[in-house]
């Protein structure tokens, strides 16, 4: 207990307990519930469920790649956001100085945005 | 309940750092042109000519250089300061750094205003990210803080990695592109893994507190820190390209458009040698020297060699000039384990006359290649010294500099260095490193001989030398000579500009 290194990984040993205990957990419902279920196979069961689609062709079939941008652009956003609500809550406590260093930051990816905008980005081909 | 509303009803000021934009304005000139450039471009209606862009980017980056200036003679004057409530140190070395920086940034814009043309690519993003990427070297520079190391890092990356994949019509660039941004991301992962590491052992991510910590303290249960110290030789090794790591440089070097190229081998390598020396030098030179040293010296000797002996085994002229820039980081590497002051300052001379003669060999090798940036094997430059004898004879005097050939800055650069080295104790490496010299002289020698004396297969091309990097060929090869004929005035900016830490309040 001396030691302050193994008093650290000490702490870790919670987490694993934890760790081990979830997998137990996971692994003894999904056993119980094969115990107990009945078992009877019917062809209807393998088909795609309630409004799934019946999968036709090849797999190796191309998709349309247009939504990529727009996860992009989200992301980008997304990030914003991540950055935004912990400010708002703060707002009073990082005053002036915050609110300028959030305006500079939603100004350069507004630019960023500008830009994706005047390449054509935005619309939708 | 009762902690909740006491977090609620504590509203006071957090202390925010006093900004001294005078400090940060290289950094902030660079960050702003970027920025500024594709807002431009972005709002006027109409494609702006090529040039604009390589104009732009140039007078950005000697604004930047124009910025550096009074901050040397305030630093000169008063000393180092540190910036930005500690994030940031003002030193003379960070200063030659962030110079170094934007000297390639010119050399880079130079030549990818010849390529663009060429290859009939356009558009400002190529300019745009290399001044973005630029900034964040200079933040690396500056870093006085691991985890600005980290966001400068990533900052410089992530617009490199991009850059790499630029020629949207060669495969193998795509494939340099995709290379480069995973091994790049792996690295930073070791390198965050390993500042994770350091912090829990000193109880700081700041560079001067960890220096004053370890000094007013003694671990006894060192195994956190000594896991942090070799997790970001890790991450640093693969930005450097040291020898373990550095599988990723050949073929990335040679895949990517030249003149990025040409970026790679001088502002990235300059920016991440700049960090490596800051964090293990500085931080932590006066008190971990002895537990890193060896481990630096292993990864030493392995780069020298590995280097020097790959090298003389390619064909392709690009893929030679990669694996010489592994020997050239042995060298480097090499004064910063001197870490002495002498070494330091031999470490920015070697950075310093790197940038030229890298530069200006990528620049002969982007102006060999021709349209499709495809030829770059040996036997493209049999009878250059015929059909283009001005070409040949800017990358022979290129090729012996970085030989390190008398009257040249890559022999002064490499004297210092090994100077370093033996007062430090270390001359069995310094014996080797001029061994794997010789290797390596073999291998430029090779090039030379082909150009002059190799006779040509079918008749000799006579490849076009655009005027923007004929330039650039013409500054790098007055920026050797000068260095190597009056090694003067830049050895004496590097022996003045030592790296420091200040203490940071509170």
């Amino acid at each position: 207990m001396s030691n302050p290194l193994s008093a650290f990984l000490r702490d870790y040993l919670t987490v694993g307990i934890f760790a081990s205990l979830a997998f137990v957990l996971v692994g003894l419902l999904l056993f119980i519930s094969w115990l107990v279920r009945p078992d009877r196979r019917q062809a209807q069961k393998y088909i795609a469920y309630e409004s799934g689609v019946d999968p036709v062709g090849d797999m190796w079939s191309q998709s349309q790649v247009r939504y990529y941008i727009f996860a992009l652009l989200f992301v980008m956003f997304d990030v914003e956001a991540v950055f935004i609500f912990p400010w708002a809550t703060q707002l009073e406590v990082f005053g002036f100085f915050g609110l300028i260093e959030m305006t500079i930051f939603i100004v350069i990816l507004l630019l960023g945005l500008v830009y994706a905008w005047r390449k054509g980005v935005l619309r939708w081909v | 309940m009762t902690g909740f509303v006491a977090v609620l009803a504590a509203t006071e000021d957090i202390p925010t750092p006093d900004v001294d934009w005078s400090a940060i304005a290289p950094n902030l000139i660079l960050m702003l042109g970027g920025i500024l450039l594709l807002t431009v471009v972005s709002v006027v209606r109409g494609r702006l000519p090529g040039w604009f862009h390589a104009v732009w980017t140039i007078s950005v980056a000697t604004a930047a250089i124009v910025a550096v200036v009074p901050l040397w003679q305030r630093v000169q004057d008063s000393g180092p300061e540190s910036v930005l409530a500690g994030a940031l140190v003002l030193d003379g070395f960070s200063l030659v750094v962030t110079a170094t920086i934007c000297v390639s940034v010119i050399l880079a814009a130079l030549l990818l205003e010849a390529y663009l043309r060429r290859e009939r690519l356009g558009g400002p993003e190529w300019y745009v990210l290399m001044l973005l990427s630029a900034s964040g070297g200079v933040t690396m520079a500056t870093a006085n803080d691991l985890v600005v190391v980290f966001i400068g890092l990533e900052i410089l990356s992530v617009a490199v990695y991009v850059l790499a994949a630029m020629h949207r019509r060669r495969v193998s660039s795509q494939e340099a592109g995709l290379k480069y941004f995973v091994l790049g991301a792996f690295s930073s992962a070791f390198l965050l893994y390993g500042i994770a590491l350091t912090y829990g052992a000193t109880g700081s991510t700041n560079l001067s507190r960890i220096q004053a910590f370890l000094a007013d303290t003694v671990i006894t249960q060192n195994a956190l820190l000594l896991g942090g110290l070799a997790f970001m030789l890790v991450g640093f090794g693969f930005k450097v390209a040291v020898v373990p790591f550095h599988n990723w440089k050949p073929d990335v070097y040679q895949g990517s458009p030249t003149p990025v190229t040409a970026f790679m081998a001088t502002a990235v390598t300059a920016a991440a040698f700049a960090a490596l020396l800051r964090v293990y030098v500085t931080t932590f030179g006066p008190t971990y020297r002895t537990e890193w040293q060896p481990l630096v010296a292993a990864l030493t000797v392995l780069t020298l060699v590995v280097g020097a002996f790959l090298a003389i085994s390619q064909t392709n002229v690009k893929r030679m000039l990669a694996y010489s820039s592994i020997n050239h980081a042995g060298f480097v590497l090499l004064g910063v384990l001197a870490a002495s002051a002498a070494g330091d300052a031999a470490t920015l001379f070697y950075l310093v006359a790197y940038t030229f003669m890298a530069a200006g060999s990528f620049a002969v090798v982007a102006v060999v290649g021709r349209r499709g940036d495809g030829h770059h094997d040996l036997s493209d430059y049999q009878g250059l010294s015929r059909s283009r004898p001005g070409l040949a004879l800017v990358f022979t005097i290129l090729l012996l500099s970085q030989a390190g050939v008398p009257l040249t800055a890559g022999f002064l650069a490499k004297f210092y260095v090994l100077a370093a080295a033996v007062e430090s104790g270390y001359t069995w490496l310094a014996v080797l490193a001029m061994l794997t010299a010789v290797v390596s002289a073999f291998m430029y020698l090779r090039i030379v001989v082909t150009m002059y004396f190799a006779e040509p297969e079918g008749e000799p091309r006579r490849p076009r030398i655009p005027a923007a990097a004929g330039l650039a060929m013409g500054l790098c090869v007055v920026g050797v000579l000068v260095i190597g004929i009056v090694p003067g005035p830049l050895s004496d900016v590097a022996n003045d500009a030592v790296s420091q830490l200040v203490a940071v309040g509170r």
